[in-house]
């Protein structure tokens, strides 16, 4: 807890900025996550996994 | 190094259910980095699409218990930078459009300071934007970055470091000109929100 040590407040302030942009690039991100998987993606994996089991029997 | 009973993600059908189980936990992750890199919300989707089979097809390479999110990441980025190589001379006539879906913004209710940030990171360069998107909001070590990269750990922490600067540069300094948005509102948006934020959790 020594960031005042040179007396500069200026660097809580900076580093209370750069917080504040991680925690929206964050924010950004993580929206993305939290949208349902559109139905495709499954349906893809799925038709690859069969066709592979056919290929095998 | 291979462990000792360690075994490819194909190496037998109860193996192989585990690896598509854990690959499908994983696709939220890959849409949200597709969206990152091919900015429009279809084309990163397709992006996703591709690499999540390219990962299917590659599941004799892997090793269960390493790290999937970063394998599958740096194969959706490979996938990302070889479709651009390819379509180059398109990309080149077609810049225009190119930047203008970078930065698109789908939804118009989007609070200002995201649509803020999003401009700002469509001004940094690929590389930089890159790394901070996988250290600070994909969750990745330095080390993780830099594996899915292909570059030195040492190349990542100063890319990120640069990005972080630069980006606090774009948003203080409104270097956009946007809906006659003064310098420094997106900042001062952006710092509301994260309190706003940090204190509901």
């Amino acid at each position: 807890m020594d960031q005042r040590r040179r007396g500069d407040p200026s660097l809580d302030e900076a580093r209370l900025r750069q917080q504040a942009i991680g925690v929206k690039l964050r924010q950004m991100f993580d929206e993305v996550v939290n949208e349902a998987v559109p139905d495709e993606f499954l349906e893809i994996l799925k038709r690859a996994d069969e066709r592979q089991q056919s290929d095998k029997g | 190094m291979m462990e000792p009973g360690a075994k490819n993600a194909a190496a037998d059908p109860a193996t192989e259910a585990a690896f598509k189980r854990e690959l499908v936990g994983l696709i939220p992750h890959l849409r949200a980095f597709a969206r990152t890199l091919a900015g429009d919300p279809t084309s990163a989707d397709d992006l996703a699409q591709d690499a999540m089979m390219k990962a299917w097809d590659a599941r004799a390479s892997y090793q269960m218990g390493t790290n999937m999110k970063a394998w599958t990441f740096m194969i959706l980025r490979n996938q990302f930078y070889s479709e651009k190589r390819r379509s180059w001379r398109q990309t080149q006539l077609d810049q225009e459009a190119a930047e203008r879906t970078l930065v698109a913004v789908d939804d118009p209710s989007a609070p200002v300071a995201l649509d803020e940030l999003r401009l700002g990171l469509g001004m940094l360069p690929p590389e930089q934007r890159e790394a901070l998107i996988l250290v600070g909001a994909g969750g990745f070590a330095y080390e993780e970055a830099a594996e899915i990269c292909g570059c030195a750990v040492g190349t990542v922490k100063s890319r990120v470091s640069r990005a972080r600067k630069a980006l606090q540069g774009i948003l203080e300094g409104g270097a956009y000109d946007r809906d006659g948005a003064s310098a420094g509102d997106a900042m001062r948006s952006i710092l509301a929100d994260a309190e706003r934020l940090s204190t509901v959790r």
